[in-house]
């Protein structure tokens, strides 16, 4: 597979930046480099992740601060130009905030912080983070996180599902889609979504926790290869 | 220079767990009566501005941009002169 060049943005409070770091680099071998939010982009990217953590210590509403560190507006315009870009858990929050992706991320239901492995369905095979992975697969994928909840209005949620913008839905490990499994009270069990372009991913679980098999689940990588395989 | 206060409501349609927890603490305590309970943000600060119209212009654009997310947060805010 082609080495590529992924760029990891670090805010002040992400925790999650080393792991995909390691993921992208040490177990899936392209060249990563950490980037500084108050820096400007000044190389080319084929892949951007805005990792998980609590940029800002979550203050305010989570990633509402991040949308206005200066890198965000060399973010935005890559993903307005087509480039690869993937939000996992804050990177999804801040990703809403920044009006990249649609509806907003709140409080758990269960106001508890929850923190285990999720089973993800594949509900749209076909997009770029997606279409290496077979169909049917059940993917297991950790979640951490204490504002994890996806709310958009019906029409909002209607219009994802009508635009296979919908990508991974919370299921038991047999791929039912039921309340149980539903971590955090995300409505229709919602744990990822994209863009009606196709290039822009939000998540609230963490793929980059599960790439090396060392750690006995490697699902993770799954995607991450597919994203590769386009870029 | 001016003072302004900022209520900022979750929209009734969005969950509110917090809300929620607080109504089965006060039912717990023998509070039956107690319904609808919703937390909200007060968020005070002070501005230097030209008029209490001006005051309450840059107010409202800072709500707006920062303060509130407009998809999921109304929001009331008061101006007083200090």
């Amino acid at each position: 597979m082609k080495r590529v060049k992924a760029g990891v943005v670090v805010f002040p409070g992400s925790n999650c930046d080393h792991d995909a770091f390691y993921a992208l680099k040490h177990i899936l071998g392209n060249d990563v480099d950490f980037l500084w939010h108050k820096e400007k982009l000044n190389a080319k990217y084929d892949l951007i992740i805005l990792p998980g953590g609590f940029s800002y210590g979550d203050y305010l509403r989570t990633g509402a601060i991040a949308k206005f560190s200066p890198i965000m507006d060399n973010v935005v315009d890559f993903a307005e130009k087509g480039g690869t870009l993937m939000g996992i858990c804050n990177g999804f929050q801040i990703l809403t905030e920044s009006g990249l992706l649609p509806g907003v991320l709140v409080r758990n239901e269960s106001l508890r912080f929850v923190c285990k492995d999720t089973f993800l369905k594949i509900e749209n095979p076909h997009s770029r983070f997606t279409d290496s992975i077979k169909a049917s697969q059940t993917l297991k994928i950790p979640v951490a996180h204490g504002d994890g909840c996806y709310f958009a209005s019906p029409d909002i949620v209607s219009a994802l599902y009508e635009n296979h913008q919908v990508i991974f839905r919370y299921c038991s490990p047999d791929g039912e889609i039921d309340e149980i499994s539903n971590p955090n009270g995300s409505v229709t069990n919602i744990a990822g979504i994209i863009n009606k372009k196709g290039n822009v991913l939000g998540m609230m679980p963490h793929p980059e926790r599960c790439c090396d098999p060392v750690l006995g689940n490697s699902d993770g990588s799954l995607i991450f290869n597919s994203i590769l395989r386009h870029l | 220079m001016y003072h302004i206060k900022v209520i900022i409501k979750r929209r009734d349609v969005i969950l509110d767990p917090q809300g929620k927890a607080i109504e089965q603490g006060a039912k717990l305590l023998g509070f039956d009566n107690i319904t609808h309970v919703r937390v909200d943000k007060l968020i005070e600060f002070n501005i230097n501005s030209e008029s209490p119209e001006k005051a309450n212009e840059e107010a409202n654009l800072l709500c707006n941009k920062l303060l509130a997310n407009p998809i999921m947060e109304d929001f009331e805010l008061s101006v007083t002169k200090i």
